[in-house]
């Protein structure tokens, strides 16, 4: 009985987490172009999402662009500052810089977004910039809140190593730098690899401190959607995030098994 | 350990710096252009002019207080419930949860847009069932259900993970010991899961404050939040002075509710750097 009742519970709450994702699945479909009321079945969405006649197609790239370069580049600034601290022996410097780290973590997108902003704003009055906010702000903003959730991932992984082991492979005479790229960087990839999936998928989501940081002449995905108030939305941006939510599916599902796998392995 | 070699030394070098020039300083422009007019000279005025913002300091305190409330008393039976599911339904059912989040909230939060306003997929179907339309987008509900729908899924994740840690022996130890199902939920469930609560509370608590597009998309412009404000301060009127003092107070007072909530729930999970 009291299964049941958890059960009901539990499928209720999974409704209305997707509720909003069936509904613009189904309106991608519409043949009307409003996304409240449905006129049929249709594909043009679709359609039109491919064959260019929407301009989402540069939102999109640059979208991808903006997740790509920034993830890897936090993920090296990151990594080394993991190993960094890693070994930091003054216990207040580890503090400090912890402290740090946890700022962009715990401050709401919005104040780091706008202290970003004011920011490259007071530079470029300095500088007498006309234009201060341009894809670079935007690529530093993103740089800037991915670096700690790449720590975040790295940081637990060095402290599962075992510490002899880079003292190991030194006995055993590499150079500190070869024992580092060859014991202690294999060792603590997965949290690399984490750490770089998690930055990317941040950098493609986020919209507020974009939306302060950015100039007039780079748009990414969640500002295009945004800016998209003033004229109604239209169901090519639902068939575009049916396409999306399809991807990040298969990669959830994919990543689920093979680590569903590895644990077989490991037992 | 030994000495640290130089590499060790250097290779935290473009962090440093980054932190330096990116986290730190941006916060003391904040206070900077707080207390300064747009000349730059020194004054109080941004500080002073907050009173008028009052209001909607509260509301906006009111009402995330109302989401974190809403989303801990449905999260925690949920990470419950999972929790006890076999090793494999618990995973998907992780999966699932985490899905939306991977979406954008944008877009949800327009969907739910489409099926809450005027004539939206509530009030079409209400009106084809003889009831009379109502009025749903604009009201703090909508705004509040906003951001459960949102942020739930940041509440239920810590929890789960702290309730998937119970041993099941634990709470057959409860039982032998003669605890009833309440007394083993008060006693032993919730001491231990205590860490996920506390910081479930501040995933949904920092970005319901904050938020503006919930407010605009699902108040309807009608309800007017900090983060609002502080977007038509900055965006709209170029106001960058007052936007800093807003940020600046919205920041202070998130780390002063930070700070009691740790103060009253104990050591929070600061097992992040362990």
């Amino acid at each position: 009985m009291k299964k049941t009742i958890g059960n009901i519970f539990v499928g209720l709450m999974y409704l209305i987490l997707y509720l909003p994702l069936l509904v613009m699945v189904v309106f991608s479909f519409n043949a009307g172009s409003s996304t409240s009321v449905f006129k049929g079945l249709s594909f043009k969405w679709y359609v039109e999402l491919f064959t260019n006649s929407t301009d989402v197609g540069v939102p999109v790239r640059n979208t991808l662009i903006l997740a790509v370069v920034s993830a890897v580049i936090a993920t090296v600034i990151g990594t080394a500052a993991a190993v960094y601290i890693y070994y930091v022996r003054s216990k207040l410097w580890k503090n400090t810089l912890n402290t740090v780290t946890n700022i962009p973590m715990m401050n709401p997108d919005i104040v780091t977004g706008v202290s970003l902003m004011l920011l490259f704003v007071f530079v470029g009055r300095l500088v007498g910039a006309v234009n201060s906010l341009n894809f670079f702000t935007l690529l530093i903003a993103h740089i800037t809140f991915n670096i700690p959730y790449v720590i975040l991932n790295v940081l637990p992984k060095l402290n599962q190593t075992d510490p002899h082991l880079a003292e190991a492979a030194q006995d055993l005479g590499s150079t500190p730098t070869e024992s580092f790229f060859r014991v202690v960087l294999p060792a603590i990839m997965p949290g690399v690899t984490s750490g770089f999936m998690m930055a990317f998928t941040l950098s493609l989501d986020d919209f507020i401190i974009s939306y302060y940081t950015t100039g007039t002449d780079f748009q990414t995905l969640p500002l295009y959607i945004f800016n998209m108030v003033k004229k109604p939305v239209k169901p090519h941006i639902y068939a575009l995030y049916s396409i999306i939510f399809l991807l990040v599916l298969a990669v959830l599902l994919f990543t689920n098994i093979s680590g569903m796998k590895d644990k077989k392995e490991k037992k | 350990m030994k000495n640290r070699t130089f590499l060790q030394r250097i290779i935290g070098a473009p962090y440093i710096f980054w932190a330096a020039v990116f986290i730190v300083v941006p916060l003391i422009i904040v206070v900077y252009y707080s207390f300064t007019d747009a000349a730059g000279n020194f004054t109080l005025d941004n500080m002073k002019n907050l009173s008028d913002y009052g209001q909607i300091f509260r509301d906006s305190i009111l009402y995330s207080l109302a989401a974190t409330a809403i989303s801990l008393i449905l999260a925690y039976p949920f990470a419950y419930v999972m929790s006890r599911k076999r090793e494999k339904t618990q995973q998907i059912m992780m999966v699932l949860v985490m899905l939306p989040m991977w979406m954008s909230l944008l877009i949800l939060t327009y969907s739910w847009m489409n099926i809450l306003e005027r004539q939206g997929i509530v009030n079409t179907f209400l009106t084809k069932i003889g009831l009379s339309p109502m009025t749903l987008i604009g009201t703090p509900g909508a705004v509040i259900f906003g951001m459960v729908y949102n942020y739930i899924p940041y509440m239920i994740l810590p929890i789960y993970s702290v309730m998937s840690k119970i041993e099941p022996s634990v709470l057959e130890a409860a039982e032998d010991l003669g605890s009833g199902s309440v007394s083993k939920l008060y006693r032993v469930i919730l001491p231990l899961s205590m860490p996920g609560v506390v910081s479930g509370i501040t995933m949904v608590f920092v970005p319901s404050v904050s938020t503006f597009y919930i407010s605009q998309k699902l108040g309807d412009g009608k309800i007017l939040l900090v983060g609002d404000i502080i977007e038509r301060q900055i965006q709209g009127n170029y106001n960058y002075n007052s936007g800093a003092a807003l940020s600046f107070v919205l920041m202070v007072l998130i780390i002063l509710s930070l700070a009691l909530m740790k103060l009253f729930a104990g050591e929070a999970d600061d097992s992040l750097y362990v």
